[in-house]
């Protein structure tokens, strides 16, 4: 963690000096909220990812399982998600749910209280419904007969899920994962909408103040950098994915 | 829950009528944005299929750019840069004529340049996807360039780029809720205007998540429907 | 096609207008931007018709110009790269003039005074910006009270920014925000059916004075605002609009 906070002071400062004789008077007070709201837009990137992605394959595998009513939640839940937009989504959370106030929510209020985590759960519940889908196509497009096989074999279902189907479900449906992952990040700009000062939140407070264009070409060049980076570890995984002879 | 339903209702009293026509324009948006995005996604496909180097390169930077930025800031990027751009490009010219581009096109504008970049890359899927032993066989027929085209590809194209388009447009429908950002009255603009009058917003925002999902759901019909039809005839699916 | 005639139609009018001169210029529509989310100064009834201080001020003084005006609604954020746009012709949307603003457009002669005041629930034991220490503060971005926020509390306090003052008042009822940093008109206005809240310390005056703006260098119709404003003060229409709103002298 102290780790993290050097290394955000440092790009702080670092980066900052860089830019400062670009544009003197718009870097001297707005670089360092560039950088702020750079690293909140990582953070809720890789924090809803991690939970989110455990999550859709659990969703996933409710979806393929036998379970009639396992299948028709984890239907429900990804028909929902899915049919309405990310913004509705937010609002109905933050301003919607929030409205009810500690009274109306009683334990999980603290979780509602802070915009931040309203916006990190959104974008959780968001990315897990589509990435179930996904991954549903993944586990289907794994052919049948290994599936016969490894119960012939005296395979459980858990151990079939965990050594045969998921990683092959997986390798198949990665690039497919890798879109999402990256419409996450381009969706995350969202959550300027519910107080949250990630990058789009920071661009739009120092736009408000300066009313310079500017600052949109700046965040566009943070969002590129952003989503090169992302394209860039993704594939890395993917090639690390890759069986020797495919 | 009459509490609820009262706010919903009809009227003068309620605000049903007025998501009513937020409903309206949110579809506006998205027929509109449809068109527009349609076209430049063509035009943008034979820029990517073209056989100089320079529209290729375009094309790309162009397709790049579109799907590494978020939406949100591509179309604040449209709604206060088009208008800018068009003010100083009148005012170069010595025009000082008052140039006023309504919040609505704008929307348009921005939905539709997200839409064709990724409508372009579905169009050059559709366009490989022709066998290329079908077009040999329309030259060997004598077929000029263009009927070749018209004839052979564009009727095909259509059935493999369906179901992309299908996706898109679901996407489109989706990201119109954006436009209730830069104040275009839609579906979410006036459900935020019914809820900070009321200050019931639960009740506006689950009855606008509620009528995208009825907007979504029934698109969903509509493509499965498009897609039984473009693959009418087609081998082995 | 039709937006290509629009702005033929558009510049037909305009060339009209500066050809007919002074005589022409009485007809000419002005049309006033307003933010209409800032009861009771501009805000939308549940027709959607605009209403407030701000629009009977405008149409005050287009009466009392003898002019032809039109009230449009424009969210915040957009409103001044409305007006360098030439969507509209004027602002009365409570905009503070500031020299941040002055480099954009230029100002009227000021229309009334604004002082910020902190709100917070009764018993909540803070006593004024000092207390604000640790705590959360909103404001409504891009205003006076946001910038005051955040260069003065931003240190000690967690600031937070809302696209509008309402979405501020939610949370602070929510009980998402301790205290509020907002204009006194409209936090007077909202505290009359909220007796749970209160002003907090003393008021915050920064010479924040609120006036019509116009695009830059548009003298013609900045003179034509001041002259109609020096007239509704002195035969007492402005008196009757500001006893409408306020018990007490808000110019």
């Amino acid at each position: 963690m102290d780790f993290y906070f050097d290394a955000k002071i440092w790009a702080s400062d670092t980066v900052c000096a860089a830019l400062r004789p670009v544009s003197p008077t718009l870097f001297a007070t707005s670089c360092g909220r560039f950088i702020d709201g750079f690293f909140v837009s990582i953070e809720l990137l890789v924090i809803a990812t991690l939970i989110g992605f455990p999550l859709a394959i659990g969703l996933a595998l409710a979806r393929t399982s036998r379970s009639s009513i396992l299948s028709a939640l984890s239907y429900s839940y990804s028909y929902v998600f899915r049919g309405t937009p990310l913004l509705v989504q937010l609002w109905i959370f933050y301003y919607g749910f929030g409205a009810l106030g500690a009274s109306g929510l009683g334990l999980l209020w603290p979780l509602f209280r802070d915009a931040y985590s309203v916006g990190l759960i959104v974008l959780t519940i968001n990315t897990s419904a589509y990435s179930a889908e996904i991954i549903r196509g993944g586990i289907v497009n794994v052919p049948n007969g290994q599936l016969e096989a490894a119960v012939a074999s005296g395979m459980s279902w858990w151990t079939t899920m965990r050594r045969i189907v998921l990683p092959q479900a997986l390798r198949i449906a990665w690039p497919a994962y890798s879109n999402e992952v990256l419409l996450l990040l381009k969706g995350s700009a969202l959550v300027s909408t519910i107080t949250v000062l990630d990058l789009m939140g920071q661009t739009r407070t120092i736009f408000a103040r300066s009313y310079s264009l500017d600052i949109f070409v700046y965040a566009v060049i943070l969002y590129l950098i952003l989503s090169g980076g992302l394209t860039v570890l993704l594939r890395w995984i993917e090639m690390r994915m890759r069986l020797p002879g495919y | 829950m009459t509490g609820a339903l009262g706010l919903l209702s009809f009227g003068d009293g309620g605000w049903g009528d007025e998501l009513l026509r937020g409903t309206l324009v949110t579809l506006q948006l998205a027929v509109c944005a449809l068109a527009l995005g349609l076209s430049l996604g063509l035009l943008l496909s034979a820029m990517k299929l073209s056989k100089h180097r320079l529209p290729r390169y375009i094309g790309d930077l162009y397709i790049a750019f579109i799907r590494a930025t978020p939406e949100f800031l591509i179309l604040l990027l449209f709604y206060f840069g088009i208008e800018r751009a068009v003010q100083a490009v009148l005012v170069a010219v010595g025009l000082d004529v008052a140039f006023e581009m309504p919040r609505f096109l704008a929307a348009v504008i921005g939905l539709a340049a997200i839409f064709s970049a990724y409508a372009a890359e579905v169009f050059r899927g559709a366009y490989m996807a022709v066998p290329n032993g079908q077009i040999e066989a329309a030259i060997a027929c004598g077929m000029s360039d263009w009927q070749t085209f018209n004839r052979v590809r564009l009727p095909q194209m259509w059935r493999f780029a369906i179901p992309g388009l299908g996706n898109l447009w679901m996407v489109l429908l989706k990201d119109t809720s954006l436009a209730a950002v830069i104040a275009v009255d839609d579906l979410l603009r006036q459900a935020k205007i019914g809820s900070e009058s009321t200050r019931a917003p639960l009740t506006f925002y689950l009855a606008a998540g509620a009528i995208y999902l009825v907007l979504t759901g029934v698109s969903d019909l509509a493509r499965n429907g498009l897609e039984r039809r473009a693959r009418r005839g087609m081998a082995g699916v | 096609m039709r937006m290509l005639k629009q702005l033929m139609f558009a510049s037909l009018v305009v060339a009209g207008a500066i050809a007919a001169g002074p005589a022409g210029a009485q007809q000419k529509t002005i049309t006033i931007a307003t933010e209409g989310a800032y009861p009771p100064f501009n805000a939308k009834d549940s027709t959607g018709a605009l209403i407030g201080f701000d629009v009977d001020i405008a149409k005050a003084l287009c009466e009392e110009m003898k002019a032809k005006c039109e009230i449009v609604a424009q969210d915040w954020d957009g409103i001044i790269p409305g007006l360098e746009a030439k969507k509209y012709d004027a602002i009365s949307a409570s905009m503070s003039i500031t020299d941040e603003r002055k480099q954009k457009v230029d100002f009227t002669n000021p229309y009334y005074s604004n002082y910020l005041r902190i709100l917070a629930k009764k018993g909540s034991g803070i006593t004024g910006p000092d207390g604000l220490k640790g705590k959360t503060v909103g404001a409504q971005r891009s205003t006076v009270a946001a910038t005051y926020s955040e260069d003065k509390l931003g240190r000690t306090s967690t600031v937070k920014l809302y696209d509008t003052q309402t979405a501020a008042y939610s949370d602070l009822e929510a009980g998402r925000l301790d205290a509020l940093v907002s204009d006194v008109y409209p936090a007077y206005d909202w505290l009359k059916d909220k007796p749970e809240y209160e002003f907090v310390g003393e008021k915050i005056d920064l010479n924040d004075k609120i006036g019509i703006a116009v695009r830059k260098g548009d003298t013609e119709l900045q003179s034509a605002f001041n002259k109609a404003l020096k007239a509704i003060r002195d035969n007492g229409t402005y008196g009757k609009l500001n006893a409408k709103y306020f018990p007490f002298d808000i110019f």
